[in-house]
């Protein structure tokens, strides 16, 4: 916790999927139907989630990138048992959480929590930090009333909240101590995968940091994995240890961190990494060369369903769908390669 | 209209603004003095965190405030000579819209979800030039969906919000303020709920628009990579004040005051991947609270420097040709408010 550290697990101790993955997902869909009508006729589908594949090894970061609608947030309750996929696998501690029923969920549910975007939506107001943080214990009926202060007391030490906000109500802390807030619910069952959904988005930047490095520090110090699910590059670049990015519930391109922020394959990753805004007077608004805007996905292109926003179009990306390449630069779904 | 002998050029001039709000628990002082001019065309960005009083600046030279519980408690705002404040609310009406527009963070929250694209640009127009035939202002409709890069836009006058994307929301937004051809376009957070992808898009526009028709930008943002990319001259709000300003590029290359600088080196940076990543820099503390704010510099308790003199508020000094700060401490020549010996150790502070 000194200021010296680049952080030790940065470098990936190993090849990816060479230790067991604690978490992984094999062709994960997910569609939800259309209803229109007097009878609720199902008209179609939209595909949120198509064929999503991806492992997470102990202790990593798996950043889960795409503009809004792409499906990333779909993915991340498809994982949590939140929606139940259409189709696919997760699998946790070799077991495939798809074919559990919520009875046999709940001792694993202990053990994936989740973190979302909005402090101020995801605290009961009405409740005190006390009975935020201990409800999963008394969910979960572990231990009893003696214990639960102070297990809360002991987590609000670790993410760095006073003692004193023990009796206080959402509405009287600031949105930084209310994200530390939801980081200790989530953290009190003592979970491995954390799920986070956008942690930072609605903070401010100097807020935004302290959040950053406690993840951080949690993740080294608890040997914590996260699925983190964010919009923000910079954030994913500096948390992640591996980077996957989705357009319209597919993933196109998937590799190590260090490798996709400096070789990005796919044509999308690439317009996506020039969009970040960098703090150098001068420099311009990148142009991206995207087209104008988000495809329907109710009526997703043909063929790979970036071509009509693709600089590298060629004639057979609006006809078949994109090979997968995978290799030991990562993984790749587009004709180029 | 330059013959005024008042002391610049500017389009407009905002001095020493004060709005107050009278609230249960006491004044909050939201804006507490605060300065700057536009020049005709030209981009000035104020930048800051939520609660700095970034939008309540832009809200009261629109006059869009209810008073009470605001209350404009000092300062002026010249707008081509002519004083907003002081302006009778018919004539400001005339202003508002036609000579000074805005646009909004939430373009799906800015357009009437039960009327067309259409007739909500043509009522824009019509409520400041009533009488013009209908068919001319549709002509000129369309042409302003067009200018601001709409696809089939005779197809889209006729589309509901609900029909567009949120980049196309926010462009039908901005021909919509920029219908009766402004001077001044205020953006707050005009990309702030939209995708990176569109961002780059959006901004570009605005600032085709502002190059090609020489229209002010007053953006207001808290994102520094927006600024550095968009803004010529720069203004840091800090609890109601501007601890900061001058030219973007003189800004972030020697950041003179403590918060800047703090702001600066808290952002996650791209590239980081590829130089090694370092612990974020993390400014302690909070924001304090509006109705708390006292007559001393209202950094000091976050601030590394902090010491006696801080207990008096520090006034706004040119350190460098155009380049102001408002900290007892800094110099010409910068300082190095946050050396690894003074940031806090720990999480953020605590632990």
């Amino acid at each position: 916790m000194n200021t010296s550290a680049t952080h030790p697990e940065t470098a990936p101790a190993a090849p990816p999927s060479a230790p067991a993955p604690l978490l992984e997902v094999r062709g994960l869909t997910k569609h939800f139907p259309i209803r229109r009508g007097l009878l609720s006729n199902i008209v179609g589908h939209v595909k949120a989630v198509t064929d999503v594949s991806f492992a997470i090894a102990p202790g990593q970061t798996l950043g889960l990138v795409g503009e809004s609608g792409c499906g990333k947030t779909t993915t991340g309750r498809c994982v949590l048992q939140l929606e139940r996929p259409t189709s696919g696998q997760v699998i946790f501690e070799g077991r495939d959480l798809t074919t559990l029923d919520d009875a046999a969920l709940r001792p694993l549910r202990r053990r994936m929590q989740v973190i979302f975007q909005d402090p101020y939506s995801s605290l009961n107001p009405r409740k005190t930090i006390l009975s935020i943080v201990s409800l999963p214990l008394r969910v979960h009926k572990v231990g009893d009333a003696s214990t639960w202060r102070a297990k809360v007391e002991e987590i609000l030490d670790l993410v760095g909240l006073p003692r004193r906000v023990l009796h206080s109500y959402p509405g009287q802390l600031s949105g930084g101590q209310r994200q530390r807030v939801a980081v200790a619910r989530a953290l009190i069952m003592r979970p491995e995968v954390v799920v986070c959904d956008e942690p930072t988005s609605s903070l401010d930047v100097s807020v935004q940091a302290q959040i950053l490095n406690l993840l951080i520090s949690l993740r080294r110090d608890l040997g914590l994995t996260y699925l983190l699910i964010s919009h923000n590059l910079a954030v994913v670049e500096h948390l992640a240890t591996r980077v996957a990015v989705m357009y319209l519930g597919r993933i196109v391109e998937e590799a190590d961190t260090e490798r996709i922020f400096r070789n990005p394959r796919h044509p999308y990753t690439r317009a996506l990494l020039k969009s970040v805004l960098t703090p150098e007077p001068g420099l311009g608004v990148p142009e991206l060369h995207l087209g104008a805007g988000f495809p329907n996905p109710l009526d997703p292109p043909s063929g790979c369903t970036f071509h009509p926003r693709c600089v590298s179009v060629r004639p057979e990306c609006s006809e078949k769908t994109p090979p997968e390449r995978r290799d030991e630069e990562g993984y790749v779904a587009c004709h180029l390669y | 209209m330059t013959m005024a002998p008042t002391e610049n050029v500017g389009l407009l001039s905002v001095r020493e603004l004060r709005t107050h709000f009278d609230t249960d628990v006491g004044v909050a002082r939201a804006v507490d003095g605060v300065s700057f001019d536009i020049a005709p065309g030209e981009c000035v960005a104020l930048v800051g965190e939520s609660g700095c009083g970034k939008s309540v600046t832009s809200l009261t030279i629109m006059r869009l405030l209810p008073t009470p519980p605001a209350r404009i408690a000092g300062g002026s705002i010249r707008f081509e000579n002519r004083d907003l404040l002081a302006l009778p609310e018919r004539e400001m009406c005339a202003v508002r819209g036609a000579e000074i527009a805005m646009i909004f963070q939430e373009p799906q929250s800015a357009l009437n979800p039960v009327f067309t694209i259409g007739n909500q640009i043509l009522e824009a127009y019509l409520v400041h030039r009533p009488g013009t035939p209908v068919r001319e202002v549709w002509e000129r409709a369309v042409d302003a969906l067009r200018a601001v890069g709409i696809p089939d836009p005779q197809k889209r006058m006729d589309d509901y919000p609900h029909q567009l994307s949120g980049g196309m929301k926010q462009r039908v937004c901005i021909a919509m303020a920029l219908i009766c051809e402004p001077k001044l376009l205020i953006a707050d957070e005009p990309t702030t709920a939209l995708d990176v992808t569109i961002q780059a898009q959006i901004l570009e526009l605005l600032r085709k628009l502002q190059r090609e028709r020489r229209l002010a930008l007053l953006l207001i943002t808290h994102d520094l990579g927006i600024v550095a990319e968009m803004a010529s001259r720069t203004f840091v709000m800090y609890a109601g004040k501007v601890v900061e300003s001058g030219a973007t590029r003189d800004l972030f290359a020697r950041p003179l005051h403590p918060y800047t600088q703090g702001l600066l080196r808290a952002r996650p940076e791209p590239g980081s991947s590829q130089r090694g990543r370092k612990r974020l820099a993390v400014i302690p503390g909070m924001v304090p609270v509006a109705t708390q704010f006292k007559d001393d510099c209202r950094f000091r308790a976050r601030c590394p420097l902090a010491g006696p003199p801080c207990a008096a508020e520090p006034a706004l000094r040119e350190l460098r040709p155009g380049h102001h700060a408002a900290c007892h401490f800094t110099r010409a020549e910068g300082i190095e408010a946050w050396t690894e010996a003074a940031a806090p150790a720990g999480q953020g502070g605590a632990a």
